[in-house]
């Protein structure tokens, strides 16, 4: 079990000796191998959810908790897939995805094998003792999400993942997360601001306010994505044509604009 | 480089040799003058001559060779001790803000002391023995060493950071796989300062602590009032220090082949 929940989640910042609301109070639950996105405009908060889910950022009033126990600091059991890839450029991508494997006490064979299912599962063969200056964006990216996958972890954390990615790697790379996802289901918390990208991913979308960061609305997206058999669709553009996800994108559009919120995309 | 476009091959020939020869004309119109009498400005040729000279015929007990030698072994003890003490300092101290605030008063206060004024302890506590220099030339060369080390290590882009820390590492491994290599750049630019201070200080502790090396033959020829071999001396060490800045540089190379991305 690791359900992800927000109790009453404050975070304020000091600016200058003023001091300002991030995070105005937030009660939410990500279930168990649930796959939720938030979305909102920039300055929302959203990312500063995320971080105190990883333990790199603390409430300042409140507690987070996952798999019913408080979040402290951050560990392999919550791995991030940052938007600027963060990937070490001084190591190989083999030693990247190795990284997170050297804290943990298993065989060498054991780690090589996790690496190797890894690296085929991301398509990333032949590039093992590539450096990431070497690789395209996308390519950065898989490694980053075969160094966060490598450690099974319970919970994903997702910050705008593909936000860095060009239109069409991006496109890919949201097909290939729906395949993980289904194959290997895990607690998600994805953040973006694109509202096409949460409509197709999540199984819940959260609409998050501007400042202080508030929950504006939680759109329930499985039913519908179950009903009007979305997944029978390989391609994302087959699925963005069908009615009940334009009509769930309007939505979510809408829900964003109404407060004169302002939408980056 | 600010703005500055690099040179191309003839170019840089070109003003070089310009630069030297200058250099060396001044020298010789200042002899000429005899603005400073001949005997304690040598000209150009004189020197040239003692160098080879020196290489070939011992002077204070040893070749010119053998007193580099004797220098460069000093200098590489004080300094490698230098780098083994300030870089697991400096990252220590970008990482915790107590080992920071700890070392800190110390370290400013005494980084304003020139290393030379360690020489009267130098001679107290090591006589003419090999400690005497090491002393002094560590004195010059870990301020530059520590410094650089932490002032690479604090601005190590955080995600970095995070990403080691979200991937289960320690404080051990954040510092020798993240800091340290991410601060490499810095710390080549620290040794390359350091060692530039730690081969000066060593030069003036031989004057008084030590019976051999470079700086010990200079002070012979200054006392005998051979001035060409104390210019020799200078020769010597202006190359060898160059030697070394080179061979850091290259190092560099080595150490940093990736790109940031």
């Amino acid at each position: 079990m690791a359900d992800i929940v927000f109790d009453s989640v404050q975070r304020s910042f000091k600016q200058g000796n003023k001091e300002f609301l991030a995070v105005g109070g937030i009660d939410f639950t990500v279930q168990d191998k649930e796959f939720v996105a938030i979305v909102g405009p920039s300055g929302c908060g959203k990312t500063t959810c995320l971080r105190m889910v990883a333990g790199l950022d603390m409430p300042s009033k409140g507690t987070v908790l996952v798999g019913g126990k408080k979040v402290k600091g951050p560990g392999p059991d919550r791995a991030v897939v940052f938007q600027q890839f963060a990937l070490f450029p001084w190591k190989t991508v083999q030693e990247n995805i190795e990284f997170g494997l050297k804290s943990m006490s298993m065989s060498t064979t054991e780690k090589q094998e996790k690496i190797a299912r890894l690296v085929s599962l991301m398509g990333l063969e032949g590039y093992e003792q590539a450096y990431p200056h070497q690789l395209s964006g996308g390519m950065q990216q898989r490694v980053a999400i075969a160094r966060a996958y490598v450690l099974e972890p319970e919970v994903l954390l997702m910050d705008e993942p593909f936000g860095a990615l060009d239109a069409q790697t991006r496109v890919v790379m949201q097909e290939e997360l729906v395949r993980l996802a289904r194959k290997n289901p895990k607690t998600v918390l994805f953040i973006t601001h694109a509202v096409e990208e949460a409509v197709y991913l999540a199984d819940r979308v959260v609409v998050m306010s501007r400042r202080p960061g508030l929950i504006r609305e939680v759109i329930d997206i499985k039913p519908i994505r179950e009903k009007e058999g979305w997944n029978t669709y390989s391609r994302i553009e087959d699925v963005m044509d069908l009615s009940s996800f334009v009509q769930l994108r309007s939505q979510i559009w809408k829900l964003l604009r109404e407060q004169n919120l302002g939408v980056d995309h | 480089m600010a703005d500055q476009e690099r040179l191309n091959q003839g170019e840089f020939i070109l003003w070089t040799g310009l630069g030297i020869t200058s250099f060396v004309g001044f020298w010789y119109i200042f002899v000429l003058l005899g603005v400073v009498p001949k005997q304690f400005l040598p000209p150009p040729h004189e020197v040239v001559v003692r160098f080879v000279h020196l290489l070939q015929e011992p002077f204070s007990g040893y070749t010119l060779l053998a007193h580099i030698a004797s220098s460069f072994q000093r200098f590489l003890y004080g300094f490698l001790l230098a780098v083994v003490i300030g870089v697991p300092l400096g990252l220590l101290m970008a990482l915790s803000k107590y080992a920071n605030q700890l070392f800190t008063p110390f370290f400013e206060s005494i980084r304003f002391v020139a290393p030379i004024a360690w020489v009267p302890f130098a001679a107290l506590w090591f006589g003419t023995g090999i400690g005497g220099p090491i002393l002094v030339i560590f004195m010059g060369a870990f301020p530059p060493v520590l410094i650089n080390t932490y002032r690479g290590a604090i601005h190590v882009d955080r995600k970095y950071l995070e990403a080691a820390r979200m991937l289960g590492a320690g404080k051990l491994r954040l510092m020798t796989e993240v800091l340290f290599p991410a601060s490499i750049p810095s710390i080549v630019a620290g040794l390359r300062i350091s060692a530039g201070l730690g081969w000066q200080s060593l030069v003036g502790a031989e004057l008084i602590v030590a019976s051999s090396g470079v700086g010990y033959m200079m002070v012979k020829g200054q006392a005998s009032i051979q001035t060409d071999i104390v210019m020799s001396g200078m020769i010597a060490i202006g190359l060898i220090g160059l030697l070394i800045d080179v061979l850091l540089r290259q190092a560099e190379k080595l150490a940093v082949h990736y790109k940031e991305v």
